[in-house]
């Protein structure tokens, strides 16, 4: 529904801003115009989104993410204490954070939920703090190589797409630290 | 630095070759698979983005983005971020390939490399669909009572938005 109201939103205020403004036909030929241009990046975007995802695929398959999982248990243990000892929600929240970090969206989202799943049966129904941070910390994107965007970068004429990532890496830890913080803060001024 | 940006991706892919194959990975198949995977992705995301960069197209000739920035500019640009990504700002939290139609109609509009066609590409990476998120999460666990979660995950959405503005400025300019 929001995005309705976005998209129906954004159309009508574009026709009444171009009668206000008189820029009328610019705004007709500009809806053509989108539509066309949105095909034309789709299929200028498509062979490195492709490639990618090919090379993710054979990084899942080499067993780099399971490597990288065990790397960080330490560092979970500490996000999720009530957690810690319990190693197979452990293990798969490792999992989850891992295949976030390579961009394996596929993978990551099945294994975030069932982490989640086995948390919520000691809260049926209500969001424990655990619950909370890991969907907070899912909220927040910590993939290294952001794919699509570079791509889109690359079909739009740019010569270097990922000299975005050390500016991407900043705004992520930054992210993920705000979203962390909050939580911790939260979950200690509210009730349940 | 350049050449590490430039030969970043033909190392990261004949690294990863090289080390599936030792690990005795087909990795010829596990590429194609992905490749396939990618096709599938981009078909389910090609309807959403023509709806919206349609939707940036005309609000962009109309004139309307340009008035919608100056009205949220006094409160944009003390966060120091463009005013010109206000569009971007409302989607990113809703709809994932709507956030990519409008930061692709950006990138497009002023350049990738300019500094609000590097923001919106920063925001976009650093951020993720949060509502769509948090609804499929908790749908998943049969949670109702979501307590401190939105206001929490909005937290950091904010924080990428001004911390990607303030990151750009810093590698960059």
């Amino acid at each position: 529904m929001a995005m309705t109201v976005m998209w129906t939103g954004m159309v009508v205020l574009s026709v009444l801003c171009s009668l206000a403004t008189g820029h009328g036909s610019q705004t007709a030929a500009a809806a053509l115009e989108g539509a066309t241009a949105a095909v034309e990046l789709c299929l200028s975007m498509a062979g490195v989104m492709c490639l990618w995802m090919g090379v993710m695929e054979v990084m899942r398959r080499a067993g780099l993410s399971r490597k990288l999982s065990r790397l960080m248990a330490p560092a979970l243990g500490a996000l999720y204490p009530s957690f810690a000892g319990d190693r197979q929600v452990m293990d798969v929240i490792s999992a989850n954070v891992s295949a976030n970090l390579l961009g394996l969206g596929n993978a990551a989202t099945p294994l975030g939920l069932e982490a989640a799943r086995l948390m919520s049966r000691r809260s049926p129904g209500v969001a424990s703090d655990a619950l909370c941070m890991l969907v907070v910390c899912n909220t927040a994107s910590i993939q290294l190589i952001p794919t699509t965007v570079a791509a889109v970068r690359l079909a739009r004429g740019c010569e270097t797409p990922f000299d975005i990532l050390p500016a991407v890496w900043l705004a992520s830890a930054v992210s993920l630290c705000a979203g962390i913080c909050a939580a911790r803060l939260f979950s200690r001024m509210w009730r349940r | 630095m350049d050449l590490l940006y430039t030969m970043l991706v033909p190392m990261m892919i004949a690294s990863v070759s090289l080390y599936g194959m030792l690990r005795g990975v087909n990795v010829y198949d596990a590429l194609i698979q992905g490749g396939r995977e990618g096709l599938g992705v981009l078909i389910r995301i090609v309807p959403a983005l023509i709806g919206l960069m349609t939707a940036v197209y005309m609000l962009r000739a109309s004139g309307a983005l340009e008035l919608a920035a100056g009205l949220l500019e006094p409160v944009l640009r003390p966060l120091g971020i463009p005013p010109e990504t206000a569009a971007l700002l409302l989607v990113r939290p809703i709809s994932g390939s709507g956030a990519l139609g409008v930061g692709a109609g950006l990138i497009e509009t002023y350049g990738p490399d300019s500094l609000v066609g590097r923001t919106a590409a920063v925001m976009l990476g650093s951020t993720e669909t949060t509502f769509y998120t948090i609804a499929v999460y908790f749908g998943a666990a049969g949670v109702v009572r979501t307590r401190y979660t939105v206001p929490a995950a909005l937290c950091a959405d904010l924080a990428a938005f001004v911390a990607a503005a303030w990151a750009v400025r810093v590698v960059f300019y």
